[in-house]
């Protein structure tokens, strides 16, 4: 039986997901918009690329984020397990910049699982640790002939680990009205 | 109840405060700077003995003594001094003023009988201050006035109703007179309060105006005078010290506790929080290890405080043992009592969304982390401010925008200097093929701020999707004619 989409997503709670590919980005901002709750978002300090409020507040009210710049690997890793134990923040989304290794991805795993909050990793391709729930590979796609204003922000994601079940891809949009994601095709079908 | 007030006069105040550090018994003065030169300030009496005067410059000084040991006057440390014996000085009453910089007014009116006599009150106050190693002078009269005379040019308590009699034979210096009007007293041959006494009231008032009629009616009671008592200086630090060194984190932490009790319990008293905690920890090498705590709200909550700590605790080197630990209340803020489940589970989050922050503030620094925050402004990098999270509030209301993207770098050049948008191009070492470009949206620099990175003028932002998926925010700038990328959406 193949994985359902709405068995996975929303993301399960109390687990750390991780997400990789150039629309990783939007991947964490859906799963925050849908989630809808308190948000920390952590950066490592020297990062240009920076979150812009203007371009989220279609996801999720920036007024329930708080971002935090940690000054290396091991300080935002620390972040990450001290936000996601104190479930003070409902979604712990961090940028992280270097491979993660089993040790660092299974405290965290911990730390969600005592503090009740889902942490999101946004990750470079190939650098996860095996200690995740899911993994995700996200990539916006063009539009193609379908030219509606829904469609701006078209992805293709594939699940690419899952502890829990098989493997799968879908194409996704995000519906700003609806607030949630929409999926438009199961790929492979 | 009759007034009855102490004057204090420290003589020798600034001399006296250092040698009591550090004694010695050759001829000493401190000095100040005064008048281009420096110039005797306070001398002990030894070097009083050797016809020093305060005044005088110190180069004659030290031709008429070359052995004249001296230190630069510190008018901080005095005035620190005269509030520790204001501090003091209420042993004898609950209302204690200064007098200039180097005197103490204490209205004991009600508290004489605790000695038997008043005479035995000013006993107890010299072999007091005596035992300090400080000179001192003292007066006890009715009025704040007669009590300074007497301190300043007589000594002793006078009974109430022998006022008059007690001040007419003192100079009328006495009355806290200016040097001229003195002086001028002195030329008129009114040497004594006596005589101002007995000379009639109109015709003084007339030639030396209000300021000595004044005086004269305050030193007899005449005119009321208020002891302007100096408001409690409200401390929040504890200290613990230990008979022997300690090292375990469990001692520290058990001693961090206690001492966290006791400055929690005076806030709640004082109805205030704490935001900055300062614990200096003292080491047998007499080297000091400071941790400091910054909070992300005000707190009072010796039991909330005490998990934040953790982490900074951990990380002190106790080196060869702690023998003493201060904590000290840095920055405090009202903090009213409030009704326990007033906001219910609002109230709850925002406290723990606070404690979260005073936790990764304590490793990453309580600046680094941060809201957003409406600003108005068109400029899509001002359109938003970003402020500490632990100084504001979520607030202002967000309003949907269409074609920001949701991430924002600083410009990255691309090739191209046509107006209309490459077909093709590179960026980031990637190749890429517009599909489709919307635009232009014109956004013009504000002129009132000068922002180096709009000094090429106007741009023309086109938000392009490329056949590769992924979707940019790119500017020209017709005046200096380039393509830029700044953005890339969802």
């Amino acid at each position: 039986m193949m994985t359902e989409f709405k068995q996975l997503f929303p993301l399960q709670v109390g687990r750390v997901h991780e997400a990789c590919g150039s629309g990783a980005i939007a991947f964490a901002a859906m799963a925050c918009g849908q989630a809808g709750l308190r948000v920390l978002w952590l950066q490592v300090g020297w990062q240009s690329e920076q979150l812009n409020p203007m371009g989220l507040v279609q996801f999720m009210s920036p007024k329930n984020l708080i971002v935090a710049q940690a000054e290396n690997h091991t300080d935002l890793l620390a972040c990450t397990e001290d936000g996601l134990r104190s479930g003070a923040a409902n979604l712990v989304v961090a940028e992280v910049t270097q491979t993660l290794d089993l040790t660092a991805g299974r405290r965290l795993q911990l730390a969600a699982e005592q503090g009740g909050s889902t942490g999101i990793l946004v990750i470079p391709e190939g650098a996860g640790s095996n200690a995740t729930q899911t993994r995700w590979h996200c990539s916006p796609i063009f539009r193609g002939n379908h030219k509606t204003e829904e469609n701006l922000t078209l992805q293709h994601w594939q699940l690419i680990k899952n502890k829990t079940g098989t493997l799968n891809n879908w194409k996704v949009y995000w519906d700003a009205k609806a607030h949630r994601v929409i999926v438009v095709s199961e790929d492979g079908q | 109840m009759p007034r009855r007030i102490v004057s204090l006069w420290f003589p020798r105040m600034a001399s006296d405060r250092i040698l009591r550090s550090h004694p010695i018994s050759a001829p000493f003065a401190v000095t100040s700077y005064e008048k281009s030169t420096e110039r005797l300030y306070c001398l002990n009496s030894k070097a009083i003995r050797l016809g020093l005067a305060p005044g005088m410059g110190l180069s004659d000084a030290k031709a008429l003594c070359p052995d004249l040991l001296t230190r630069a006057a510190d008018h901080y440390a005095d005035d620190r001094f005269l509030k520790l014996l204001a501090r003091w000085a209420d042993r004898y009453c609950p209302w204690v003023g200064f007098d200039g910089h180097d005197g103490l007014l204490l209205d004991v009116t009600g508290s004489t009988h605790f000695f038997s006599s008043e005479a035995d009150l000013l006993d107890d106050i010299h072999d007091r201050l005596y035992s300090y190693q400080l000179n001192v002078r003292s007066g006890l009269a009715g009025t704040i006035g007669g009590a300074w005379a007497v301190s300043h040019f007589s000594k002793g308590v006078v009974p109430n109703g022998q006022l008059k009699a007690a001040l007419s034979p003192l100079p009328a210096a006495a009355l806290r007179l200016d040097e001229t009007t003195c002086a001028t007293l002195q030329r008129l041959g009114l040497r004594t309060i006596g005589d101002l006494l007995a000379t009639p009231r109109a015709t003084l008032g007339r030639r030396f105006g209000l300021p000595l009629m004044r005086r004269l009616d305050q030193a007899l009671g005449d005119q009321a005078e208020q002891v302007n008592a100096v408001a409690p200086d409200v401390s929040y630090a504890a200290r613990l010290n230990f008979p022997d060194p300690i090292g375990l984190y469990d001692d520290v932490a058990a001693a961090l506790e206690r001492l966290l009790h006791r400055i929690c319990e005076k806030l709640k008293t004082q109805e205030m929080g704490t935001r900055v905690l300062l614990m200096t920890c003292q080491r047998v090498d007499r080297a000091s290890v400071q941790v400091e705590l910054r909070l992300a709200r005000p707190m009072r909550d010796a039991a909330t405080i005490l998990p934040l700590f953790e982490r900074s605790v951990r990380e002190i080197d106790a080196g060869f043992g702690i023998d003493q630990i201060r904590l000290e209340a840095l920055s405090v803020e009202a903090l009213p009592a409030k009704q326990l489940d007033v906001g219910g589970a609002q109230v709850k989050q925002n406290d723990a969304l606070s404690d979260l922050i005073t936790r990764l503030g304590s490793r990453i620094g309580l600046d680094k982390i941060k809201r957003f925050q409406v600003a108005d402004s068109h400029i899509p990098e001002r359109s938003f401010i970003v402020s500490p999270a632990a100084y504001c509030e979520a607030e202002g209301e967000w309003e949907v925008q269409s074609g920001r993207p949701l991430r924002l770098f600083s410009p990255e050049p691309i090739d191209g200097r046509e107006k209309s948008p490459p077909t093709a191009f590179r960026w980031r070492r990637m190749r890429f093929s517009v599909a489709q470009a919307t635009g232009p949206e014109r956004i013009c620099p504000e002129w009132w701020l000068d922002d180096p990175d709009w000094r090429s003028g106007v741009r023309d932002y086109w938000r392009v999707e490329t056949r590769q998926g992924r979707r940019l925010w790119m500017f020209f700038t017709p005046q200096n004619p380039a393509w830029f990328v700044q953005g890339e959406f969802a």
